[in-house]
């Protein structure tokens, strides 16, 4: 359970992340021309311009704060990645449960929509559209910038990511529906929707919430690889992805600057699995009979 | 709305086919599982019809479609006065207040993610009635009734073993008070000891309410315990119909024959020693049954003409009806003792449902420990007609 604890404290930092930077006196948004030299922007000091005043040092060219550029895109990973796993989970569970418990034509449908959209190349449609569909989502009125290209992020993941839980939801309704207990609800005059809603679905409680324990840190090491190409949010605006992006054009002269976003990223990526490795023993057992 | 018959289940030619459709990309319907093929039987207000057959002979479906829980292909399904096979799910509702089931699988019969005390006041709530008193007084005085500990009322099934759990489904049936319940096997997942509290429990339900019981088993060993009536089924169709003594005594239909040399002694000795019709060959495909009477390749009488003229279902006397070319008078030889050691066998003890004298009450049924501890669960025994030689 440290890997919960670990969890509780990522989120609470990206919560309450611009409340630790003023702590610490830094912004990510902040020049600081003392940290750097003139000729390049190569910081000053070791380690990438580790110093009291900036704890991981500064960004070369720049001098803005990498720990609070941490605390900033963490912040902007951890919005992105709930959120979207939050709309792939509902769309995943409802879409599921229709197919499932429908069946026939429907079922049939829907099937054939799923299998469409895996086959997708996701990442040349994500790349292909994303000027278009940014551009889209602005005309419609979402602020310009960084708040249409997180949405656009949201958006894709999701649309492309619930298949995949719909898939197991889907199988999991099929064979409860022929539960007894589903018969013995129908036998005393159960509408349809108390089947599904109390009968069924407490039962896809567990494998929805593993599901979703294992889909969010996929969906973080998603968001920093369409960052690395440049899908992802704008400077001054940084996520993970971004920094890393940026940080391999310096690899060979301050390899802490890949090191430090690279850590903290496995470091989260790590205990959202082993969280969600921990929840499925936990419920597995209880789960069937 | 009670007939003056004292009737409350009526069941009429009743036909449940279901579609075979081909694996292709758009499937096609190629065939029809016969699984009930005309089956007609009525059960009266508190008696008990006992509905036997071996496995895949059609008994799970009868008692589904006798709730509307699968539409019947036709036929008429008449409860307590109502015929029910055309209603809309809506205006069975109704009906369901009458009509409950007890399930096979206690394991699957309740829903793991509910409590107790949700599982057993689901109908009041589906139904949209409160008892006097409130749900959970109501839920709590049922747990009692069927000797559960009403504490547990919070509690999730995987905590209670197989014999308790049958018990929660039991006191869920009964909790609108119905007239007739279904009871699909309720014993045959169940321990042998355990088998005997749950007969009895059911008995002193039905002296109680007034219940009447369509009482599905696939021997008749465990029917002989609680029916009244006898009902013998084989392929969707009904073989022999008969008060209790007379399906034990004198069978007519080659088929329960068949079925009463299968019920085990219990001591090994008479077991060996007596002789036993052995059914040849599998039971046939229900989507193509055998033309005639359906029981004819594996009957050991069949002649000719059973392959070409269909028996209908004939009163031979009083109550007692076979549809047989050529029904056979005498026993086989060691039923007797067969049965006068079912009598004496320890741990089942064979009632009367009349008089009322000898009722054990429910207190007496002794209080299992909610330990968790599942009873061990026999592999469910099948009709031991056939395969063995
Ligand atoms: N939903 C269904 N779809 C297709 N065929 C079915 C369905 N339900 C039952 N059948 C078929 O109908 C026939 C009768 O099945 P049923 O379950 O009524 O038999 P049973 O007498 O209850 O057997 P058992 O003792 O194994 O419970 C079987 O051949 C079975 O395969
Ligand atoms: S009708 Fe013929 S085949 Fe059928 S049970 Fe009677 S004797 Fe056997
Ligand atoms: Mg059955």
């Amino acid at each position: 359970m440290i890997c919960l604890i670990i969890l509780i404290v990522f989120y609470l930092v990206g919560i309450f992340g611009p409340v630790v930077a003023g702590m610490f006196g830094i912004s990510p948004y902040t020049f600081d021309s003392n940290a750097i030299s003139d000729l390049g922007g190569k910081p000053y000091g070791a380690f990438g311009g580790i110093s009291l005043a900036h704890p991981l040092g500064v960004e070369w060219g720049t001098g803005r704060d990498i720990f609070a550029q941490l605390l900033f895109g963490l912040r902007i990973s951890l919005i992105i990645s709930t959120t979207a796993t939050l709309l792939t989970v509902t769309i995943g569970v409802l879409i599921g449960i229709i197919a499932g418990y429908a069946g026939g034509i429907t079922d049939s449908l829907l099937g054939r929509l799923m299998d469409l959209i895996l086959a997708f190349p996701f990442l040349l449609i994500v790349l292909a559209l994303s000027g278009v569909l940014t551009q889209r989502l602005t005309d419609l009125g979402v602020p310009e910038g960084n708040v249409s290209r997180v949405l656009y992020l949201i958006l894709v993941m999701s649309v492309f990511g619930w298949p995949y839980l719909a898939r197991i939801v889907r199988g999991q309704v099929l064979s409860l529906r022929e539960r007894e207990f589903v018969e013995a609800a129908v036998s005393m005059g159960a509408s349809r929707r108390r089947i599904l809603f109390t009968e069924i679905l407490p039962n896809l409680w567990a494998p929805i919430l593993v599901y979703a324990t294992l889909t969010l840190p996929s969906y973080i090491g998603l968001e920093a690889a369409l960052s690395f190409l440049n899908v992802g949010v704008l400077p001054p605006d940084t996520t993970f992805g971004a920094m890393l992006a940026n940080s391999v054009t310096y690899f060979n002269v301050v390899p802490t600057y890949l090191f430090i976003p690279g850590t903290v990223l496995v470091i989260l990526v790590v205990s959202f699995n082993l969280f969600g490795d921990s929840l499925r023993d936990a419920l597995d057992p209880k789960g069937g009979h | 709305m009670t007939t003056e018959t004292g009737e409350i289940l009526r069941v009429s030619d009743l036909r449940t086919y279901f579609p075979v459709r081909s694996h292709a990309l758009i499937p096609r319907v190629i065939g029809q599982v016969k699984a009930v093929d005309g089956v007609s039987f009525q059960v009266g207000s508190a008696e008990t019809l006992g509905l036997v057959g071996e496995s895949g002979s059609g008994k799970t479906t009868v008692a589904r479609s006798v709730l509307m829980l699968v539409r019947p292909t036709s036929g008429q399904i008449v409860i307590d006065g109502q015929e029910i096979t055309h209603l809309s799910p809506k205006a069975l509702m109704p009906m369901r207040r009458k009509a409950q089931m007890i399930f096979q699988d206690p394991y699957n019969a309740l829903n793991p993610r509910h409590t107790v005390g949700g599982i057993i006041g689901a109908p009041y709530r589906i139904q949209g009635i409160e008892p006097p008193g409130g749900v959970r007084a109501a839920v709590q005085a049922l747990m009692e009734r069927v000797g559960l500990n009403p504490e547990h009322y919070n509690r999730y099934p995987n905590e209670f073993s197989g014999g308790q759990r049958q018990r929660i489904g039991i006191a869920r049936a009964i909790a609108l008070r119905p007239k007739l319940i279904v009871c699909d096997e309720p014993v045959s997942a169940l321990d042998v000891s355990i088998q005997a509290q749950i007969i009895n429990l059911l008995r002193d339900l039905q002296q109680e309410f007034g219940l009447s019981y369509l009482f599905v088993a696939h021997d008749l060993a465990v029917v002989r315990q609680i029916s009244h009536r006898v009902a013998v089924m084989y392929l969707g169709h009904l073989m022999e119909m008969a008060p209790r003594e007379t399906i034990y005594a004198a069978p007519l239909h080659p088929y329960t024959h068949s079925l009463l040399s299968a019920v085990p002694i219990p001591d090994p000795k008479l077991q060996k020693e007596r002789s036993r019709i052995m059914l040849e060959g599998d039971l046939p495909s229900p989507i193509n049954p055998p033309s005639g009477c359906v029981f004819r390749t594996r009957c050991f009488q069949a002649q000719e003409r059973c392959s070409v003229e269909v028996p209908p279902l004939i009163e031979v006397a009083p109550g007692h009806q076979v549809a047989c070319h050529f029904p056979v008078a005498t026993l086989p030889a060691g039923i007797e003792t067969a049965l006068a050691t079912l009598e004496n066998q320890p741990g089942v003890p064979v009632r009367r449902p009349q008089p009322a004298g000898d009722q054990v009450s429910s207190a007496q049924l002794d209080r299992l420990p909610a330990d968790g501890r599942p009873d061990s669960t026999p592999v469910r025994p099948k009709v031991r007609v056939g395969r063995s030689r």
